[in-house]
């Protein structure tokens, strides 16, 4: 086992990191200016530029920290590597989850007139944010790092395959009871033109967000471990009696 | 064949403890019950409203019995090294799950009849069609079981367990939750054809997990 202290090149990290900034800078310009108002949403569709973004990588943060906890479990790629990826990503995906219910709530409340509505997408979302905060608070205990890491990624894996099943079994519950109310297709704005434009600022800027800061979590753990790692040795040093300049 | 022997074995230990210590009998069930009696509190028993969501106080009440169950099944294998003991019979992960789930199973239910009764009798619900009912308990007592035993496990041993538990179980339990509440809806006003399709999901719900389980049990079970 080589635990990479780096997940990214330091190059590689200061591109995305500038490419980040640059593209966080357009979203602003372009989500408050340069794309106009929608012709029914008026400036509440503003919100959808950081509501949609964030809405995918969370998803998509989640599926990182099943893949890297598939590859932790498996004999032959198990890695300290992957399961610092695992926890990184999913620590993203809860801030994106998180970012996303609020943001659609503040998008709900003048668009539908309620702050939370009973559909498919919104109840998924609610409960995948609350499986994965059950994880975080799963990683946050101490101990061994090969028995910790499989039971962190067997952990995400039981979330993960869940996420199909409560999608599936919320969307059908809302079908049979009612028919959908909220999402009527009069509401959903076709995008086109500088919308379009912006969105896509806004997903790409958010993914450039979610590489860079997952790599400085990475950088983070690895620190964490170091620092863990230290203070053990200078305890044993105290104790030894190797360093008298402590504890005179 | 040699890993059902092992399982009822498991199984049979873990039903005796209770037999004999009564925790399940003496305390869990008396829980489910008043938490029965707590909702006809808050929701006002003359508007008939507790007749209408009667199957899903009963699932919310069951859910959390099994809480409890699943916390009491690990806390005795807590005392006395009692973990260490069964992991040195040799005893495969997988049977140990297994047994567990099925011992958790067996528990949940004995009170879901029990609680079944007490909410027919308290919430005046009447009862239109047992099969469907019979279909989906099983099922989504199954369901619960396994994904029990599967946090429990988890949990088991670590400082905060108690109060982890609940956070890691109940998020993934909601389409049990769902399901069964349907299905016992559709089982009580005699429309078995709306509850069918649910009575399949917690089936599927049940296996799936039962299968995870017995993958993924004895990595966490010899893991210290």
């Amino acid at each position: 086992m080589n635990p990479r202290d780096q997940l990214l090149d330091p190059r590689l990290r200061r591109v995305i990191g500038v490419g980040a900034v640059i593209g966080v800078v357009a979203l602003c310009l372009f989500g408050l200016w340069g794309a106009p108002p929608d012709d029914r949403q008026g400036e509440a569709m503003r919100l959808l530029y950081l509501h949609v973004p964030s809405a995918w990588l969370a998803y998509f943060a989640f599926l990182v920290t099943a893949i890297a906890s598939a590859l932790f479990l498996w004999p032959r790629t198990r890695s300290i590597v992957w399961d610092r990826v695992a926890g990184a990503s999913a620590e993203l995906g809860v801030i994106f989850t998180g970012l996303t219910l609020v943001v659609g709530s503040l998008w709900g409340r003048p668009i539908w007139g309620v702050w939370w509505a009973w559909d498919a997408r919104l109840v998924t979302t609610a409960v995948l944010f609350f499986l994965y905060l059950g994880y975080l608070a799963l990683r946050r205990i101490p101990g061994d790092a090969i028995s910790t890491g499989k039971r962190n990624a067997i952990a995400a894996l039981i979330a993960f395959v869940d996420v199909p099943i409560v999608h599936f079994s919320v969307e059908w519950w809302r079908t049979l009871h009612q028919k959908a109310t909220v999402f009527n297709p009069e509401l959903s704005a076709r995008i086109e033109g500088v919308q379009a434009l912006t969105l896509w600022i806004a997903v790409l800027a958010f993914t450039l967000v979610y590489v860079y800061l997952l790599d400085r979590r990475y950088r983070l753990a690895v620190i964490d471990d170091v620092l863990a790692e230290q203070a053990l040795e200078q305890a044993i040093k105290i104790r030894t009696g190797d360093n008298p300049g402590v504890g005179r | 064949m040699r890993l059902w022997r092992e399982a009822s074995l498991v199984a049979a230990k873990d039903l005796r403890i209770e037999a004999r210590s009564r925790i399940a009998l003496g305390q869990i069930l008396p829980f489910g019950i008043i938490v029965a009696i707590l909702f006809a509190f808050a929701l006002d028993p003359d508007s008939g409203l507790l007749t209408r969501v009667a199957p899903g106080l009963f699932w919310v009440t069951v859910l959390l019995a099994a809480l409890l169950a699943v916390g009491r099944s690990f806390a005795v294998e807590e005392k006395s090294n009692a973990r260490d003991g069964l992991r040195l019979t040799g005893l495969d992960g997988s049977a140990v799950f297994l047994g567990k789930m099925a011992a958790i199973a067996a528990e949940l239910f004995f009170l879901e009849i029990l609680l079944g009764i007490a909410v027919v009798i308290l919430y005046g619900v009447e009862v239109n069609g047992v099969v469907v009912l019979l279909a989906a308990a099983p099922a989504a007592t199954l369901g619960i079981a396994s994904t029990g035993t599967l946090y429990g496990v988890l949990a088991a041993g670590l400082r905060s367990r108690e109060t982890l538990l609940p956070l890691l179980l109940l998020p993934v339990l909601a389409p049990v939750l769902l399901g069964a509440t349907r299905a016992f809806e559709g089982g009580l006003e005699g429309a078995p054809s709306d509850a069918w399709p649910w009575v399949g999901l917690l089936w599927i719900f049940a296996t799936f997990y039962t299968a995870f389980g017995v993958l993924a049990f004895g990595t966490l079970w010899e893991n210290d």
